[in-house]
C-alpha cells in the first residue's frame, strides 16, 4: 500500500530528537508576511537561529519592460511597484528623466508635487499602521487608519483620476491642475487628521501588550543600519538623522519647515515611534504646501516634451504637430545617466535611468527601499522569537511588489 | 500652527543644500589619484553627478578607501546596478556603484566596465554588507559573478532559471513559458 504513494522527500515524516534544530517555510500565504514574502526560518524550539528570505513571487519583469516603452509610457509602470506609494515612485521617475532633458519645473507643479507626495506618504504610513497593528493582534486600530486613508485617497482620485495607480506627475509637470475645491477638501482632511492620530496613540501607544511585543525587538544599531544600507524611517529609528528631503532637498523641500523624527532606541518600537511623529510632520508640510498655492503654469515650458493643452491643439498648428510626434514617436532624450534619489515613505527610492539618446531608455533600474530593507532581516531577527519576525516584518514597511519588481 | 512658514525668508536653520556638485567632487577624484594613481582610469562630471571609471581590480580597495578617508566618509552604499550596453558594445557590461555619505550627503558613482568573456568583478560584501542582495540581484539579471561572494544565487528570478533576463539579447518574453519542473 505504501509503496504505491510516493511523497516527496521534504514531506517526509521524520520522527525528530527533540534538540534538533528544524526548518520551516513562512510564507509565501501567510497573512503577515505582507505578500508573497517566503521566510526559511531555521529554528531551535520557537527560537529563530537563522531567517532567509525567499522573494521573487511577484517578479513581473519590469525593469525590462522599461527599456521596451518610450519614457512617458514608463511613468505607469512605477505606479506598480510600491503600490501604497505610487505618486512617490512617479515622482523619482519623472525627476530622473526631467534632470536627463534638464526641464524646469513650474512652482506651482512643484508645491503641488509637494502637497500630493505628502498625503500620499500619510496613506502609505496609515496602511502600514494598520496592517502593522493587525499582525501584532490589535485588530481596531487598521478600521480606523483605513478611514482616514480613504479620504486622502478621495483627494487623489480628485486631483488625477485614479485611487491607486494616478500616474499623476508627467515629465515636465503633472497631468493636468487641481480640481476646483481641491484645496478646500484637502483642508477639510487636515482639520481632522490630528485628531485621528492621538486616536493612533490611545488605541496604540499605551497599550502594554503592544509595548511588550515592540521594545527590545528587532535590534539593530546605527552602524549596523548604515552598513546594511536601511533608510527611511527604519534608519532613523536606530537613532541616524538622515533624510533625502533634507540631505540632498529636490522638488522645493528646502522651503518647508518640518522636523526629522529620529529615535534612538533602535527597536521596532523605535520605527513605530518615527513614523507616528513623521505623519504629523507631513501634516506640517501639507499645511504649508496649501498656503504655498499660487495661480501658474503646471507644465514646463517645453513642447517637444511637453503634451499641449487641448485649447492650442485646436487652434495652433505646431501644437497639434507636436502632440502627434510625442504621442506616436515620443521624444528624444540626451544620452547619459542620472541617480536621482528621493525620500518615499519607506526610504531611499533611487531611479537609475541611462539613455542612449533616443525615445526608450537603455536601462531603468529602481532601488527600492524595501528591497533593502529587507536584506537587513536576517540580521535582525536572529535569536528572536517566530511571533517577533511578525513584528519585525511589519516595522520594516516592505511592500513586495517593490522588492520584486 | 506653522505660520511662519508662509514668508519665503523664515526658512528652517539646518538646511544643506546638496553639496555633491562640482568642485569637491573633482578634488576628491584628484585626491584619489594621488593616494593611488591606478584607482580611477576617467573620471566624468554630467547632470551633476560625478562617475568615476575604476579598473575592476581596484575596486575593493578604492570602496574600502573611500568609506573611511575623512574628505569622503562613503558609509553607505545606496545601490548596485548592472548594465548592459548592446550586444556589439565592447566591453559589453558596466556595473554602477552608487556611493552615499550619511555625514557629508554627497554621492558618488563608480563604474566598472567589463566584458562579455570575462564578466567577473571582486565582491564588495566585505566593505557593506548591504552590497549582497544588490549584486545577486544583479549576478540574477546580467550573469555578472561577484569573486568572493558568501551567497551568490539567483533572486527574483527561479533558481532553474535559463538565461539572464535583463540582457539585452533575452527576449522580452522570454525564450519559452516557465513552468516548475
Amino acid at each position: 500500500m505504501s509503496s504505491a504513494v510516493n511523497i516527496p522527500p521534504q514531506f517526509e515524516v521524520v520522527d525528530r530528537p527533540l534538540d534538533t534544530q528544524m526548518t520551516i517555510s513562512m510564507g509565501p500565504q501567510h497573512p503577515s508576511t505582507h505578500g508573497v514574502l517566503r521566510l526559511e526560518l531555521v529554528l531551535d524550539g520557537e527560537m529563530v537561529v537563522k531567517a532567509t528570505p525567499d522573494i521573487g513571487y511577484l517578479h513581473t519583469g519590469m525593469e525590462k519592460l522599461f527599456e521596451y516603452k518610450k519614457y512617458q509610457q514608463g511613468i505607469v509602470i512605477t505606479d506598480r511597484m510600491d503600490y501604497l506609494n505610487p505618486l512617490g515612485n512617479n515622482l523619482a521617475y519623472v525627476m530622473a528623466v526631467e534632470k536627463l532633458l534638464e526641464l524646469e519645473i513650474p512652482e506651482r507643479a512643484q508645491t503641488i508635487r509637494v502637497l500630493t507626495c505628502e498625503l500620499q506618504r500619510i496613506a502609505s504610513h496609515l496602511v502600514w499602521l494598520g496592517t502593522h497593528a493587525l499582525d501584532i493582534g490589535a485588530m481596531t486600530v487598521f478600521f480606523y487608519c483605513f478611514r482616514e486613508r480613504e479620504k486622502i485617497l478621495n483627494l487623489i482620485e480628485a486631483a488625477s483620476g485614479g485611487r491607486l495607480t494616478p500616474s499623476y506627475f508627467r515629465i515636465g509637470g503633472l497631468m493636468m491642475d487641481l480640481p476646483a475645491g481641491f484645496e478646500r477638501r484637502v483642508q477639510q482632511f487636515q482639520d481632522g487628521f490630528l485628531k485621528s492620530v492621538d486616536e493612533f496613540h490611545t488605541l496604540l501607544t499605551g497599550n502594554r501588550i503592544f509595548q511588550k511585543r515592540t521594545q527590545g525587538v528587532g535590534y539593530i544599531s546605527a552602524e549596523d543600519a548604515i552598513d546594511w544600507g536601511l533608510s527611511g524611517p527604519c534608519l532613523r529609528g536606530s537613532g541616524v538623522n538622515l533624510d533625502i528631503r533634507r540631505a540632498n532637498p529636490y522638488t522645493g523641500y528646502e522651503k518647508y519647515d518640518f522636523e526629522v523624527p529620529t529615535e534612538a532606541d533602535c527597536d521596532v518600537w523605535a520605527r513605530y515611534m518615527v513614523r507616528m511623529r513623521e505623519m504629523k510632520e507631513s501634516h506640517k508640510i501639507v499645511t504649508q504646501a496649501l498656503s504655498r498655492l499660487r495661480p501658474g503654469p503646471v507644465k514646463a515650458d517645453a513642447p517637444k516634451v511637453v503634451l499641449p493643452d487641448r485649447e492650442a491643439m485646436k487652434t495652433h498648428m505646431d501644437a497639434l504637430i507636436h502632440h502627434f510626434l510625442i504621442v506616436a514617436e515620443g521624444f528624444d532624450v540626451p544620452a547619459g545617466e542620472v541617480y536621482h534619489p528621493i525620500e518615499a515613505s519607506k526610504g531611499e527610492l533611487g531611479v537609475y535611468v541611462k539613455s542612449d539618446g533616443g525615445p526608450k531608455p537603455s536601462r531603468v533600474h529602481f532601488r527600492g527601499p524595501s528591497f533593502v530593507n529587507l536584506s537587513a532581516l536576517p540580521h535582525m531577527s536572529e535569536g528572536c522569537m517566530v511571533a517577533d519576525i511578525v513584528a519585525i516584518i511589519g516595522s520594516l514597511d516592505i511592500v513586495l511588489g517593490e522588492i520584486d519588481r | 500652527m506653522t505660520t511662519g512658514a508662509n514668508s519665503e525668508n523664515n526658512l528652517p536653520e539646518n538646511v544643506t543644500i546638496d553639496p555633491t556638485q562640482n568642485s569637491t567632487s573633482s578634488s576628491l577624484a584628484t585626491a584619489l589619484q594621488r593616494v593611488n594613481a591606478g584607482w580611477i582610469t576617467s573620471t566624468n562630471l554630467t547632470f551633476g553627478e560625478t562617475t568615476l571609471t575604476v579598473p575592476r581590480e581596484h575596486i575593493v580597495s578604492l570602496c574600502s578607501h573611500l568609506k573611511t578617508a575623512p574628505d569622503a566618509q562613503f558609509d553607505f552604499l545606496a545601490d548596485i546596478c548592472g548594465a548592459d550596453r548592446g550586444v556589439e558594445e565592447e566591453p559589453r557590461f558596466e556595473v554602477n556603484y552608487h556611493l552615499f555619505s550619511t555625514t557629508k550627503h554627497h554621492r558618488l558613482r563608480l563604474k566598472v566596465v567589463l566584458t562579455e568573456e570575462d564578466a567577473h568583478v571582486p565582491t564588495v560584501t566585505g566593505v557593506w554588507r548591504t552590497a549582497n542582495w544588490h549584486e545577486r540581484e544583479t549576478f540574477d539579471l546580467f550573469g555578472i559573478i561577484f569573486n568572493g561572494h558568501p551567497d551568490l544565487r539567483r533572486i527574483l528570478l527561479p533558481d532553474d532559471w535559463q538565461g539572464h533576463a535583463l540582457r539585452k539579447d533575452f527576449p522580452l518574453r522570454g525564450y519559452e513559458p516557465y513552468s516548475l519542473k
